[in-house]
């Protein structure tokens, strides 16, 4: 077993409530960080520590926060984005529904570190029990004088909210999400300004996903320099992956950055391996956003080097031959999974969230899910293949906010490497409705998984 | 150079424009073909734009401080300039390109009923698809339907036509006490509604008709009385309790049609004589249809492209040609120029300035 940091307490029998969560050394950071330490330091220790977006973008996070406007007498807040909606994605949920302490605590001590002194929760309307679960964390918290007036006596206040969207995965778009959180329509601001200068009610803010802000907890106990050890490069620390699909042990997993894809998919540790002794055809290595790759590019890179999973090695070779750590949604397809139906799938998704603010994703996203449904029925042209690249290539960077280009990036991918299985279904339209394509090449040279 | 003025270069032609300019009010400064075409960016309304992303530019250089370019092409109505920026619009390939993409896509599910509907000749999606679409359709599905919503006795929409550039939900935030009508629901099947059927009928709502690039709100004391480019827009006033009083009439002999705003020369309100930008109030708009409400003054400006133009008609506005300039002083080759050759009238007799039919003796 490797270490955890995130998820070490996370079956220790009712960590949920704030007793055993704190005899289990919760809240230490809170305590370091406000007797001990100055906001500057804090922000200089998540520096160090390399710590990077978890939401996707893999931004940074100290970076980020030092680009904080702070202007005199001007409040600043701290969001953080717990609008999991990503198909493939539920790393957030686990993490707020087990350990919601882990949470709190690293809302409080990252505010601190900001100086705001109002953040808030933005929970994913869906995710309606795990309001309750922190409601009443933060419940708890507040009655042990961990939150609200002069904490700990050090004179700093901090008010903590909840604040529960209405089931739009457009409102993980954080300017989406401010615009939702000041009680609008949920649709993506135009950047520039960006939220560090002009968020939430035009204050400074600060939006971060949930998994960064609990790695701002293990940061602080231990020191920015010994999280950056574990971890190779830039991809430092520990990540959350919720591996779903053809697997053998869906779940999530903490991993540490430094083990292959093909150790995650096949050892017992992790995802165990494909059941029914099917073989691997493709995978989307970080939520439905992320380019598919099939097989033989996901476990080794096109330069023949082992991928590991981590920020460098999954995005090595661009969008050409590679993909994106993206959000850690692991979703793994086996051989018989049809690649033209599952496109279809996620492009129905994306019609059915684009906010409709701007002409590209509005009407693309649905030119798109028309095309691959009329496709999947076996009733394509071989045009519409081509028509289809064309449609992705004009909505990708020309949209206000990445949901276009979120759109567009499984559809070019699909195309760029299944174009054979799109061809196969225009050219067999009967055959297509009846069984699959199965692996062609995709697993190419055959490979044996070693654990 | 003043303390405030910033130069920025947009196709190869500079101009000085004050700090804090967007690079689409620049591009419209130096006019012409340069200017990228807006859809749903109105000057004149506080937060609009950056939705339609027709108004896509290329920024090759950042700024005499930082000339990296930037990553993606930028919607040029809410980036403002910096000094020593170079901007292609009309030169880059990729803009065109993606200009293109973007009509098409307004276009798909768009029901092109232009013979039938009330905007034509006067519509800003019909010159964009003329100036920058491609002829047939690429789209071989059903377009989108709505529910019917009826928005009271003085607007007409037509949700097929919208391209939701929500222009006319700023106007009724700025222009109105309360706004009674917006955007529901999202993505494709997003529509401006009145959440229950409502009768909008505030003091300056009828401006939302004005603003419209599209025929989805057009004006119902109007609907399919006549098409715009057989009437003559007249500029006219009248004292108004309400509003500045000075408007367009769009007559027909004797007969007033249809009462506007004025607008410039990109489509949008004017400024108004006493200040301020020159909306008017529904008591104007729709129940001062005789000719003896109003004071007439005469013709109004009309460019030389639209199809108002048509006919007769005096005080075109040619616009500006910035060719030359674009492309580095090589002007394009005519190969043959009708005015200069064709001398088919005596050239110092304007035929739309003849109150009776042209006669062999106008002609040589």
């Amino acid at each position: 077993m490797r270490r955890k940091l995130l998820l070490e307490k996370a079956h220790v029998p009712g960590i949920r409530t704030y007793e055993v969560y704190r005899k289990e050394g919760g809240y230490r950071s809170v305590e370091k960080a406000l007797k001990s330490m100055s906001p500057d330091e804090v922000v200089e220790e998540v520096k160090k520590s390399g710590l990077r977006g978890r939401g996707g973008a893999g931004f940074p996070t100290g970076m980020k926060w030092s680009f904080l406007a702070k202007p005199e007498g001007v409040p600043r807040y701290l969001v953080c984005n717990a609008d999991e909606s990503e198909p493939g994605t539920f790393k957030d949920r686990y993490l707020m529904e087990f350990i919601p302490h882990l949470l709190i605590e690293g809302m409080i001590t990252s505010s601190y570190a900001l100086g705001a002194n109002t953040s808030y929760i933005y929970i994913r309307g869906e995710y309606a029990w795990i309001t309750d679960i922190l409601e009443q964390a933060i419940e708890e918290a507040k009655h042990n004088g961990w939150l609200g007036n002069n904490i700990l006596g050090t004179g700093y206040s901090l008010d903590l909210y909840v604040q529960r969207g209405a089931g739009a995965y457009i409102c993980g778009e954080e300017t989406a999400l401010l615009e939702s959180l000041e009680g609008k329509r949920g649709n993506p601001r135009i950047k520039p300004p960006f939220p560090a200068v002009k968020g939430l009610w035009d204050c400074p803010t600060v939006v971060n996903n949930v998994e960064t802000i609990a790695a701002v907890v293990p940061i602080v106990n231990d020191g920015g320099e010994e999280y950056a050890k574990i971890g190779v490069g830039r991809s430092t620390g520990t990540k959350l992956i919720s591996a779903c699909g053809n697997i053998n042990k869906p779940g999530v997993y903490e991993i540490d950055m430094t083990i292959s894809v093909e150790e995650f998919i096949y050892s017992d540790e992790y995802c165990g391996g494909i059941p029914n002794g099917k073989r691997l055809k493709a995978c989307i290595p970080g939520g439905s956003s992320v380019p598919i790759l099939p097989a033989n590019l996901l476990l080794k890179t096109a330069k023949g080097e082992t991928r590991i999973m981590n920020y460098e090695s999954l995005s090595d070779g661009g969008f050409a031959t590679g993909s994106m750590m993206g959000s850690g949604g692991f979703i793994v397809l086996d051989e018989d999974q049809c690649v033209v139906k599952h496109t279809y799938t996620l492009a129905r998704f994306y019609r059915h969230e684009s906010c409709g603010q701007c002409s590209p994703c509005r009407e693309g996203t649905g030119w798109m899910e028309k095309i691959l449904l009329r496709l999947d029925r076996g009733q394509g042209k071989m045009e519409d293949i081509d028509l289809l690249w064309d449609i992705q290539r004009k909505i990708e960077g020309n949209t206000i906010c990445p949901l276009g280009d979120a759109a567009a990036w499984p559809v070019a991918a699909a195309i760029r490497h299944f174009r054979d299985e799109f061809e196969w279904h225009v050219l067999h339209p009967e055959e297509a409705q009846k069984r699959n394509y199965g692996l062609a090449h995709y697993a190419d040279p055959i490979h044996v998984p070693v654990a | 150079m003043s303390e405030n003025l910033v130069k920025v270069t947009i196709d190869n032609i500079t101009v000085e424009v004050p700090m804090g300019t967007t690079i689409l009010q620049a591009a419209r400064k130096v006019g012409g073909e340069v200017a990228p075409p807006a859809m749903c960016y109105y000057s004149k309304l506080e937060g609009s734009g950056g939705k339609c992303r027709t108004c896509l530019v290329e920024v090759s250089k950042g700024s005499e401080k930082d000339p990296r370019p930037m990553p993606k092409l930028v919607a040029s109505c809410r980036t403002t300039v910096m000094d020593g920026m170079e901007v292609k619009n009309i030169t880059s390939e990729k803009v065109l390109d993606a200009r293109k993409g973007v009509v098409e896509f307004l276009l798909i599910n768009h029901p092109l009923d232009c013979p039938i509907c009330d905007q034509a000749g006067e519509c800003h999606l019909q010159d964009l698809s003329y100036e920058h679409g491609a002829e047939g359709t690429r789209y071989e599905f059903q377009r989108r339907t709505f529910k019917k919503h009826d928005l009271g006795e003085y607007i007409q929409l037509h949700m097929t036509r919208c391209i939701l550039c929500y222009r006319c939900v700023y106007t009724a935030d700025q222009l109105t006490k309360t706004r009674e009508h917006g955007v529901l629901d999202r993505g494709d099947h997003a529509e401006i509604a009145t959440f229950i059927e409502k009768n909008l009928k505030n003091d300056f709502i009828g401006n939302v008709i004005d603003v419209c690039p599209v025929g989805a709100l057009t004006d119902k004391t109007f609907r399919f009385k006549n098409r715009v480019w057989f009437t003559k827009p007249v500029n006219a006033h009248r004292d108004c309790d309400t509003c500045c009083g000075e408007v367009q009439l769009w007559m027909r002999g004797d007969e007033v049609f249809r009462v506007t705003a004025r607008k410039d020369e990109w489509g949008e309100v004017k400024d108004s004589s006493k200040g301020g930008t020159g909306w008017i109030c529904n008591t104007c708009r729709f129940d001062k249809k005789q000719a003896s409400d109003w004071v007439v003054e005469g013709p109004a400006e009309v460019n030389r492209h639209s199809v108002i133009s048509q006919g007769h008609y005096e005080k075109l506005v040619v616009p500006q040609e910035t060719f030359e300039a674009v492309m580095d002083g090589r002007s394009p080759k005519l190969l043959m120029d009708i005015h200069s050759v064709s001398e088919v009238n005596k050239p110092e007799k304007s035929l739309s300035l003849l109150d009776r039919p042209a006669h062999s003796t106008d002609f040589e």
